[in-house]
């Protein structure tokens, strides 16, 4: 390998990029890290000036997180039986005993329905309608993929009164199906798009050989055009979810209790008992583990896709 | 199998005719090449019968029955395409049992197996049955899309242009072995070609499309040596037909504008005098190319001439073709 090669770079060059990469790294991630530690510290940790790096951990946030407690007083306390598991005793230590299970668990799942519900929706019809644009002659096709892209021009929050009150007349308020089909409003311009050109890629004569090999043009669709689309629809579920999971500001909006999701829900933690940011810190921890689990789990997709094209004739 | 006729069929994309007016009958068990310059329609030809491309007017009848309103599935043809045929994320083995996991067939597993075993063999890509398609090499993945229109027996066979990606030692195996298919299946098969050893020597009938118009349909043999233009006389023969002044030899036929001389046509030792320019061994044959009066007459001689750029030799025409001046055949009058 010469010094200049083209397919290897010096090893200078590889120092210097690696510590780049690193020292970015290390910038973006220190706020992640911090939030996952302090959802291991007590909440006098928590706060200390100056902060504390090493700490005793303990899972007093997680269990403040998924409880309800209420204060006794020590008479009371002395004349329970002993604590069972460690929550139990955590929540003692502070002459407290267990109510009962928080909303948490709850509002976590209303964010996987919502979540994961409108991103398959999205993706779905994205998908549907992607394959039509790119395949058939549909007239005024070009306004029509403008139309659908021009309702992402205006922030969504722009016309959140009108939805709100559209919503109150329809009883979609505080629903499930009401804050699915809100964000599959949102995203589906979007996987429409980002399909379309997934698709527009995929040579048109797979389809052709499979309808001569005695498929319908809806079994070459799904044999044929899904599996190799499979990078764009995972990318574009990736996008998709991301925007449902983080949406905040309609959430609050829109939702307060059936369908509250857990973006409006973690700040509430605080008003719990004083300012619980360890609790706080652990819903979130917990909330950021579905993207990332999810983006993991599709990676293989993604990786494909950046490398398909190049490997074809 | 099947015989084949196109009445009357055109395709137009936009003003563009790509197919005008073809008529043509495919007798049951006939191998038609059809022979053409980029854009003479050839494809959409294929597409046509295939179902992919639905005809501005005409009809296409398989067996004596009009299969407009079928879908490619009903028509029961099998496709080899120039290329982009395989299923990329199917491995070999899976992209030949794809046919017949078809819906309308439905094979059981192991009849499948064996099939595609068989098929494999025969084109030599037993051992990549477990590769997946993108893995293979350009002649590998075109040998696998003949072989997934071999797994089946249709009705009819229509290939695009089959063996263009292929080396010329596979090529040679290939075309023979395709032909020794043909027969044994005594399969109705039209094929698009730009070869002409392929034409020649898989062909029994030869189309030749100009524009979107079937010019002539014949034999090779009819095609090479009576054909009825000047087109269709440069589709065949290497090196390519000479056109020169009818009368530059003389006496011309009627009518006649140009005078076509094939190697064949050329008899060297007698007649005028013209000069060589160059001389190209090709190994098999040694082309000369000559130049008379401002002409340029590329011909053969025998394999290891002593003749040098330079040199001048006499040159006079055998029995030629003569053409008028819109091209097309013009009686020689002997």
């Amino acid at each position: 390998m010469s010094a200049h090669s083209i397919t290897e770079p010096s090893a200078t060059t590889k120092w210097i990029s690696g510590g780049l990469v690193v020292a970015y790294a290390v910038v973006t991630l220190i706020p992640l890290l911090w939030i996952v530690a302090t959802g291991f510290k007590t909440p006098a940790d928590a706060i200390s000036y100056p902060p504390k790096v090493v700490f005793d951990p303990t899972i007093e946030g997680y269990v403040n997180l998924f409880t309800t407690r209420t204060r006794v007083t020590p008479e009371q306390l002395e004349s329970l039986p002993p604590p069972e598991g460690i929550a139990e005793e955590i929540v003692r230590s502070y002459g407290m005993v267990i109510a009962g299970p928080s909303r948490f668990g709850e509002r976590f799942m209303n964010s996987v329905v919502i979540g994961f519900g409108s991103t398959f929706l999205s993706v779905f019809l994205g998908t549907l309608a992607a394959y039509a644009f790119s395949r058939f002659k549909i007239p005024l096709s070009d306004d029509l993929l403008f139309f659908i892209l021009s309702t992402r021009m205006m922030p969504p929050i722009a016309v959140a009164i009108p939805i709100f009150l559209m919503y109150r007349q329809l009883g979609l308020s505080d629903t499930h199906l009401g804050m699915i089909l809100l964000y599959t409003a949102v995203n589906i311009s979007l996987a429409v798009w980002l399909l379309k050109g997934f698709i527009d890629e995929i040579p048109r004569e797979y389809e052709e050989a499979a309808l001569i090999d005695g498929y319908t043009r809806f079994q070459a669709f799904y044999k044929v055009v899904l599996p190799q689309a499979a990078t764009g629809i995972a990318s574009t579920a990736i996008f998709c979810l991301i925007f449902a999971w983080n949406e905040y500001a309609f959430a609050v909006l829109l939702t307060s209790g059936t369908a509250q999701t857990a973006p409006p829900f973690i700040p509430t933690i605080i008003g719990v008992g004083g300012q619980d940011w360890p609790a706080v810190a652990a819903g979130a921890t917990l909330f950021l583990l579905p993207v990332l689990i999810f983006t993991v789990l599709l990676r293989k997709h993604l990786l494909r896709g950046i490398t398909f094209g190049a490997v074809r004739k | 199998m099947a015989e084949v006729v196109l009445r009357n069929l055109t395709k137009r994309f936009g003003k563009v005719p790509a197919v005008e007016d073809v008529s043509l009958g495919v007798p049951d068990g006939a191998f038609v090449v059809l022979l053409g310059p980029t854009g003479a329609g050839k494809t959409t030809t294929l597409r046509l019968v295939a179902g992919l491309e639905r005809p501005d007017a005409g009809d296409i009848l398989i067996d004596g029955r009009s299969v407009l309103g079928e879908m490619p599935a009903q028509r029961d043809v099998a496709m080899v395409f120039q290329q982009y045929s395989l299923y990329p994320h199917l491995t070999v083995r899976d992209n030949l049992a794809f046919p017949l996991r078809s819906p309308i067939l439905r094979w059981d597993e192991a009849a499948i197996e064996k099939r595609v075993r068989e098929v494999a063999e025969v084109l030599r890509i037993a051992h990549k049955l477990g590769n997946k398609a993108t893995q293979l090499s350009g002649g590998e993945m075109q040998r696998v899309s003949i072989g997934r229109a071999l797994v089946r027996r249709p009705r009819i066979y229509l290939m695009d242009e089959p063996l263009s990606s292929l080396d010329a030692k596979l090529r040679a195996e290939l075309r023979i072995e395709l032909k020794r298919i043909q027969q044994e299946l005594g399969a109705t098969l039209l094929y698009v070609t730009h070869d002409q050893i392929e034409a020649m020597t898989m062909a029994t009938h030869v189309g030749v499309l100009d524009r979107g118009r079937l010019v002539q349909f014949g034999t090779p043999r009819e095609i090479y040596e009576d054909p009825v233009s000047v087109y269709v006389a440069e589709r065949l023969g290497q090196p390519r037909i000479n056109t020169l002044p009818a009368d530059l030899f003389g006496t011309r036929p009627d009518g006649a504008a140009t005078i076509g001389l094939r190697p064949e046509h050329i008899r060297i030792g007698e007649g005028r005098e013209a000069r060589v320019g160059r001389i190209e061994r090709l190994g098999d044959q040694t082309r000369l190319h000559l130049t008379l009066d401002g002409h340029e007459i590329v011909t053969l001689t025998e394999v290891h001439t002593r003749l040098t750029p330079g040199d001048i030799v006499a040159i006079r025409p055998q029995a030629p073709l003569y053409f008028d001046a819109a091209g097309a055949r013009v009686p020689s009058g002997r």
